[in-house]
């Protein structure tokens, strides 16, 4: 069964398979963005590359409490929640290699993955930006009465200082939206840590402060974060307003390849790796009997082939002709450019 | 059956029959419910559609702007109203970064079917914070349409028109032709919006505005006639897309023209018009082509200063005696 | 067999220096590992090595500096032998060509018989004498440019003889040069125009008179007396005096009048009495005879007819009531009078009939405005009643 199929809620957290599932998931994302920097490092990529390397447990475990029929905004460290959603990695390694046969046709790149028939509205470059399109589309779920479908947006701690911030959460609270806040506070916006950003640190509580409610999880345990975002989904979807949640998570490498990661202490990223969501969710399944060494090997070898179809796709796939540079800039149908 | 109104009213009419029509239209923005809207412009439409189709949204241009633009992803035709091109600044970053890229940016998979109207321009003694002319900032930026209606067919039409499109269409009101009167039909239709209008022939020379400035172009012209001078007037209507082939063809037959925008000279509009008639009618010039502008000053409070810094048709006049 | 090449670091990287190697030869590496440390424009950044093996050989020293993607190790498998390598840089990826958006050529319906000019063009034609309908053009969409009439200022070069040219040709070429000035001042010069009618009675008195004193071929001509008038007019209205340069009045110091003079051949030549406001009329008339000869002989210097600073013609033989005519750049006035014709005047309030001449001003509305026109024509006016201080 390929992982790229429709993802259905299953029952959580207990059943083997359902767990096996969730490392698979994890796994992949891991050895994809680790093939993206040694492609990065090859030079088939380009421009920016944030790589999500220690946030798996994240974009998996909230990935497990959306339907095919919610929306979802990301940031433009979106790999870990394009993959997780289900777009191929053929598709998205494409796309950063900047081929036309890439998630966008290689008009985004790593930061600007878009899916729309998984309903992955995107990959913003702009911190914050993507907060005032989520208001609007649970905005529009809402108006037209499409009952049950949230929208699930997803920021890190730097959004929280952006003005969009505020002005999201109040306008989401004021019209009661559909909306599930989701911030992955992975403890620094670029080079800045968070208690150099912020007065008050407690994100969940400014979202209390404009009228959201909100709690926290341990974003390096997949199952807690599972768990947390079910609850929270069904909550919102319930049609009570829009809720918070941060995901306390880390990331192993730097902001981005360009980024020498001067700001972080060897012994901080050491200390964090100790927590990595794989290793330590490897540790509890083996612990429990739940994961052999085959069944991982076998894991590890799904995945390295996978990534090794993805690579030969981005390789061998064509470019976009440069006769069609402005083909998409305006919708065709009704205006010309 | 055409009935007398006013630029104001013809908008207003224009929302209303747009909102009846369609239930996935709706008006979001700065007191357009209660208040009434900030020109009066949504007046008494509250009372008549409801708080679901006319929202009042709190002082957060960016927010408001970027809800619009993913209510719009997310099947509805919302028409965001920014209070004044002065406010919108703060929502430019949703507006260039957003609504303009996302069309392109992902591969083709998103329209966003998004109309922004916002009033524009000075001569009211707003001074310098709430004057602005920006709008040849927009028509810089591919991805969008830029309308700046100048007549009270245009004002109603266009709306309806803008919301067929399916990409961003930002419409321009400026403040002083809110109480323009003429006429609209009862059932208002959609106009045009790819063309600007020759509004008057003339063998001499061309003048070419857009908005408030035309009016003022048009009374230059009548004042130039009485100096033995004909003007040919056009009305640009849209800056993006620009009608070239409509200035092209006046400026073939006067071979003069004289570009009035009530943008600071500088980087203006005017100077992409002038840019374009240079590159497509060389041959046909008898004449450099010709800017009246605004004064390269943040637009002062006190009346003689804002209107010396501002285009007139005196300096437009001005300006044509100098190139005959 | 893998090899370890220069990383591609950061969005604008092109080149790295590496710093430290962190593996010699012969240590076994891990996918993951640190291999070495490389300097670029930001700072120094560990880098990873992507294949596990033997290290089998460096091949950049630390301090190099080298393009991103050189092979700066080779890594082997257990058991592998390796060939001598040397460094290379790894292929570039597809180079996109530019592309160029031109802007889609627009038909336009142009007017019957309108020229494509360059402006550049037009103005070197003008100041050539260069007919532009005689120019063929070579510009796009058939514009004449700047070449173009360069080329046709060549040829027309080269078909003038060098040898000493006979004085028909030559005169010929002189008409040529005024037929492009007059054309030209015409287009240039915002002319403006005044007249007034003076009373020619005293003037025309005085000149018999003083004619009775004078043998045959000393007399004056009454354009003689127009003439000095004109020049001591100057003395009080200088800024009729003057030439116009590149933007500029340049008023000039001595009053030399160009002379209208008709060509039995056809066309008019206007050549200088120099200094006439400060000649005796006997003396100007002598030289003004001089210069009919020479003008209708074809031996005029070509110093007569550029020292000119401004010029008076005079048709009244012709039987013309008025002049007014073409100013001759760069020259800033010209000054026409009419014939003499008997016509009623009023005199102390009295009709008689008085012998009237029309002075007439044409000037430069750069320069001058009808205000010192005015003022001008008067002084000249005013002279003639004063023929005796001629």
């Amino acid at each position: 069964m390929s992982s790229a199929s429709k993802i259905e809620p299953t029952v959580q957290g207990t059943a083997r398979e359902h767990q096996l599932f969730l490392l698979r998931e994890m796994l992949r994302i891991r050895r994809f963005e680790e093939k993206a920097a040694e492609v990065y490092s090859l030079g088939k990529i380009h421009g920016f590359l944030h790589l999500y390397i220690g946030e798996e447990a994240v974009a998996v475990g909230a990935m497990q409490a959306l339907n095919a029929n919610d929306r979802i905004v990301a940031t433009y460290r979106e790999h870990g929640q394009a993959l997780a959603r289900g777009t191929p990695a053929n598709s998205l390694m494409a796309e950063m290699y900047g081929k036309v046969t890439g998630c966008s046709h290689g008009h985004g790149g790593s930061m600007h993955f878009f899916d729309i028939s998984r309903r992955f509205y995107g990959g913003y470059a702009i911190v914050g930006g993507g907060l005032p399109i989520a208001v609007g589309l649970a905005l529009a779920d809402k108006m037209q009465h499409h009952e049950g479908i949230i929208t699930a947006c997803f920021f890190g701690d730097g959004a929280v200082a952006e003005g969009e911030f505020y002005e999201s959460l109040n306008l989401a609270a004021l019209w009661k939206l559909p909306l599930l806040f989701l911030c992955e506070n992975n403890l620094y916006a670029m080079g800045t840590a968070l208690a150099r950003a912020q007065a008050q640190t407690n994100i969940a509580l400014k979202a209390q402060a404009m009228g959201v409610p909100g709690e926290s999880a341990d974003g390096m345990d997949v199952l807690a974060v599972e768990e947390a975002s079910h609850r929270a989904a069904q909550a919102v979807r319930a049609g009570n307003g829009p809720l918070f949640l941060e995901l306390r998570t880390y990331r192993f490498r730097a902001h981005s390849m360009a980024d020498p990661d001067l700001y972080r202490s060897k012994e901080e990223i050491a200390e964090w790796r100790t927590r990595d969501p794989i290793t330590t969710f490897t540790a509890r399944l083996r612990e429990r009997g739940l994961l052999s060494d085959h069944d991982l090997a076998n894991l590890e070898n799904a995945v390295a082939a996978e990534l090794a179809e993805a690579v030969q796709f981005a390789e061998t796939s064509p470019w976009e002709p440069i006769e069609d540079l402005t083909k998409d800039v305006c919708t065709p149908e009704v205006g010309k450019l | 059956m055409k009935k007398k109104t006013t630029y104001r009213e013809a908008i207003r009419a224009a929302l209303r029959q747009a909102m009846r029509d369609d239930p996935r239209v709706f008006l979001m923005g700065e007191d357009v419910g209660r208040y009434g809207g900030a020109f009066a412009v949504s007046l008494g439409l509250l009372q008549e559609l409801g708080p679901e189709r006319i929202r009042d949204a709190p002082l957060s241009e960016s927010t408001f702007v970027g809800a619009g633009i993913g209510a719009a992803l997310g099947g509805m035709r919302p028409i965001v109203e920014v209070m004044t091109i002065n406010f919108s600044l703060l929502a430019l970053d949703q507006i260039v970064n957003n609504a303009a890229t996302l069309r392109h940016m992902s591969g083709g998979q998103l329209s966003v079917p998004l109309v922004v109207r916002m009033a524009t321009g000075g001569a009211r003694q707003m001074a310098a914070q709430h004057s602005h002319s920006l709008e040849g900032w927009y028509a810089h930026i591919p991805g969008i349409k830029v309308l700046t209606p100048a007549t009270v067919t245009d004002a109603a039409g266009m709306i309806l028109a803008a919301l067929k499109e399916p990409d961003p269409v930002f419409i321009f009101e400026h403040a002083t032709l809110y109480p323009l009167e003429g006429e609209i039909e009862e059932r208002i239709a959609p106009v045009d919006i790819a063309k600007a209008a020759v509004c008057r022939e003339g063998r001499d020379i061309t003048l070419i505005s857009y908005s408030a400035s035309l009016l003022k172009a048009l009374q230059a012209a009548d004042r130039l006639a009485k100096d033995g001078i004909e003007a040919e007037v056009i009305d640009l209507r849209v800056l993006r897309p620009l009608d070239t082939a409509t200035i092209l063809a006046s400026v073939t037959k006067t071979h003069r023209a004289v570009i009035v925008d009530e943008a600071w000279r500088t980087g203006s509009f005017a100077g992409e018009i002038s840019a374009q008639i240079t590159e497509h009618a060389f041959d046909e010039l008898d004449a450099p082509v010709s800017r009246v502008c605004s004064a390269e000053v943040p637009m002062p409070y006190a009346v003689h200063l804002e209107t010396a810094a501002l285009p007139q048709a005196d300096t437009i006049v001005t300006t044509v005696h100098g190139l005959l | 067999m893998a090899e370890f090449l220069m990383p591609h670091l950061g969005a604008d990287m092109a080149a790295g220096t590496l710093r430290v190697w962190h593996k010699k030869p012969g240590d076994r590496v891990s996918r993951g590992d640190i291999i070495a440390d490389v300097e670029t424009d930001k700072a120094d950044v560990e880098v990873e090595v992507f294949t596990s093996g033997i290290l089998e050989k460096i091949l950049i020293e630390p301090g190099t500096k080298v393009p991103v993607g050189t092979v700066l190790a080779i890594i082997r498998q257990e058991g592998e032998v390796i060939p001598e390598v040397s460094p290379r840089v790894s292929p570039e990826a597809p180079a996109a060509a530019a592309a160029v958006s031109a802007p889609a050529a627009l038909a336009l319906v142009h007017e019957e018989g309108r020229l494509r000019v360059s402006p550049v063009a037009k103005k070197l034609a003008q100041e050539l004498g260069i007919d532009l309908a005689s120019i063929s053009p070579t510009g796009p969409g058939g514009r004449i440019t700047r070449e173009d009439v360069e080329r046709a200022a060549q040829a027309r070069k080269a078909a003038v003889p060098e040898t000493a040219p006979a004085p028909a040709d030559r005169a010929a070429r002189i008409r040529q040069a005024i037929a492009a000035a007059m054309a030209r001042s015409k287009r240039e010069i915002p002319h403006y125009y005044l007249n007034t009618t003076v009373d020619f009675e005293r003037a025309l008195t005085w000149l018999n008179e003083e004619n009775l004193k004078r043998p045959v071929d000393e007399r004056l001509l009454y354009g003689i007396l127009l003439v000095k008038a004109v020049a001591l007019a100057l003395r009080e209205q200088p800024e009729f005096n003057a030439v116009w340069n590149e933007g500029q009045v340049i008023l000039k110091p001595e009053i030399n009048i160009g002379t209208a003079i008709s060509l039995r051949q056809g066309g008019l030549i206007a050549p200088a009495l120099l200094k006439a406001d400060r000649k005796p009329l006997g003396e100007l008339m002598k030289e003004f005879r001089d210069l009919v000869q020479r003008a209708r002989s074809g031996s005029l210097r070509s110093s007569e007819l550029s020292e000119s600073t401004i010029t008076v013609t005079s048709l009244g033989e012709q039987g013309v009531e008025g002049i007014f005519g073409i100013i001759y750049p760069p020259q800033v006035a010209l000054v026409g009078f009419g014939r003499i014709e008997q016509r009623p005047w009023s005199v102390e309030g009295r009709i008689v009939s008085r012998p009237l001449i029309t002075a007439s001003l044409s000037a430069d509305h750069r320069v001058s405005d009808g205000h010192r026109g005015g003022l001008f024509l008067n002084a000249i006016e005013r002279l003639l009643q004063q023929p005796e201080k001629l």
